[in-house]
């Protein structure tokens, strides 16, 4: 019991940090990209990339044993199709203002390699629990990382977070961080800051073997 | 690029010494732009200084974080983000807060140079870069241009050029028009006189033709500058714009006000010939100078901005290994043409 706890745990925690969809395996780019120009954008895509992703988890390690090798793609589609429908119709209906900013990007959820990926790669080979626990770790991680590029640029482009005021009317804009180029850069420098981090502490980790190694 | 390999050192005997060296070359430009500089400082007053002062301690201090990781702040000295500072100074308005200007040799440094290797890797002049990002952040204030200060004014500090960090500049600032948005938008043309000499708004370093020639003709002197690449900017711009100005002479400036207005003499010598960024051989120079200029008349003429000196050194920045990619010279004894 305790081993499967940890286990579980371990597919949790992976995808927030280790394995981040995004700053790690840099999946799931074009919602990344095109809704982060607000927190409250960035939030409700990774609330709605949230449900689809855990949904279809669950209902991929449900059937895995059902779906033909074949056809499982195909498959894997209509699954998050539907939970993407779902996720669609009930943003309308509750947020209208912020579904319509979204616009395209709410139905290209079904696009997001991130979602296939986690279906072909961990839920098709995988028990229901071990599915969802990984799906929570995995969309946690990437809502993580939208709200930081979300946050970033809606404070330097706007002056504000959440829509609300940080610095009062004398603050001056960045227009470029609120246009396509503030995405890039943004995610640039934070892919630069992690990959940096990584090697630092690889080399760190190298150090500590090695005066193990010599003292020893 | 300082690393010493010792299976290329095969020398003979007597070799005479090459003096120049990238720490050498740097200075030489400098000492082109000192006038250029001073000029800067007796039209727009103090402030000038400080804005220069805030874009080069930002491009230097960019360059020291990152190279002290490396080699011990050794790329620092040989002068080329003290360069690429100045020469983004040069490139902005007299009215710009500091903070901007300072922001601004950051991006220039980190985003145009360091992050594709460092000097001799990056594909973009690293000023432009610079001045690209600042243009497409702060637009409005990108494009304030304080009036000339003249003698009497010498201790002048634009009140916009002290605004806090992060916060805008005074919305009352007394402004006037380049002679470039003056052309576009009032169908005015500035006196030749004023153009050459330098009396007129616009950014720090662009204004004042006679100085910027000078300066060009030392290089080209020094042997420190691809002279292709200028004439050809301005030949290319020259007959264009008067073909331009044959078809219709209200809306479209003569050959001699295109040269001399803008950023173009500033651009074309200074920074299209910016040695890593442009191609390195003479057929090469040719087909980038022609580019360029092709490029600022059609911007100048039928785009929405009034300047395009900038976008069309980029843009022919980015076809530079594709220039020299198809100009290579034709290896002797070799087949027809190298692929």
């Amino acid at each position: 019991m305790d081993k499967t706890q940890n286990q579980a745990y371990e597919e949790f925690i992976k995808g927030i940090w280790r394995e981040n969809p995004v700053f790690v395996q840099v999946l799931g780019m074009c919602p990344m990209l095109a809704v982060t120009n607000s927190a409250i954008n960035a939030f409700a895509m990774g609330g709605a990339t949230f449900f689809v992703l855990v949904g279809s988890s669950f209902l991929v390690a449900s059937f895995k044993n059902l779906i033909r090798k074949q056809v499982r793609i195909s498959s894997f589609i209509i699954i998050i199709a539907t939970f993407v429908t779902v996720a669609d119709y009930t943003l309308e209906a509750l947020v209208p203002t912020v579904h319509k900013e979204l616009g395209a990007f709410i139905p290209l959820i079904v696009a997001n390699c991130m979602i296939l990926g986690r279906q072909e790669a961990f839920a098709s080979k995988n028990t229901i629990s071990m599915a969802v626990m990984d799906a929570i770790g995995m969309a946690a991680g990437f809502m993580l990382a939208l709200l930081t590029l979300g946050s970033v640029r809606e404070i330097l482009g706007n002056g504000s977070l959440f829509g609300v005021d940080l610095f009062g009317p004398d603050f001056e804009p960045w227009i470029i961080m609120i246009l396509p180029p503030g995405g890039f850069l943004t995610l640039g420098l934070i892919l630069l800051v992690f990959n940096w981090f990584t090697v630092k502490k690889a080399q760190f980790i190298d150090k500590v073997a090695a005066a193990e190694r010599s003292s020893s | 690029m300082t690393e010493k390999d010792p299976n290329l050192l095969l020398q003979h005997a007597p070799l005479l010494q090459q003096g120049m060296t990238t720490p050498q070359a740097m200075r030489d430009v400098l000492y082109a732009l000192l006038p250029v500089t001073l000029a800067a400082v007796w039209f727009f007053g103090l402030g000038a200084i400080l804005v220069l002062l805030a874009s080069i301690a930002g491009a230097a201090l960019t360059e020291w974080t990152f190279a002290s990781q490396e080699k011990g702040g050794e790329s620092l000295l040989d002068g080329t983000a003290l360069l690429t500072g100045l020469l983004l100074g040069l490139t902005l308005p007299p009215g710009l807060p500091l903070w901007m200007a300072f922001l601004g040799g950051a991006v220039s440094i980190g985003l145009g140079k360091v992050i594709w290797g460092g000097l001799g890797h990056n594909l973009f002049n690293p000023a432009l870069v610079g001045r690209a990002f600042l243009l497409a952040t702060f637009p409005i204030a990108m494009t304030t241009w304080a009036p000339l200060t003249g003698a009497d004014g010498f201790f002048t500090v634009q009140p916009s050029n002290l605004a806090l960090p992060f916060m805008q500049s005074g919305t009352d600032a007394v402004t006037s028009a380049t002679p470039l948005g003056l052309m576009k938008f009032e169908q005015q043309s500035t006196p030749l006189v004023n153009l050459i000499i330098g009396n007129t708004a616009g950014s720090l370093g662009e204004t004042s033709g006679l100085l910027l020639i000078a300066g060009g003709i030392y290089l080209w002197m020094r042997r420190d500058l691809d002279w292709r690449i200028p004439v050809s900017i301005l030949i290319t711009v020259m007959i264009f714009s008067a073909i331009l100005d044959m078809v219709d002479s209200t809306r479209f400036p003569d050959p001699l006000f295109s040269v001399f207005s803008g950023g173009m003499l500033l651009g074309s010598i200074y920074m299209a010939t910016d040695p890593v960024t442009s191609p390195i051989t003479p057929k090469g120079a040719w087909i980038f100078g022609v580019g360029v200029g092709l490029l600022v008349v059609l911007i100048r003429a039928f785009g929405g901005l009034p300047e395009g000196m900038m976008y069309s050194i980029l843009l022919m920045n980015a076809a530079t290994p594709l220039i020299d990619r198809y100009t290579q010279p034709r290896v002797f004894g070799r087949g027809k043409a190298l692929t």
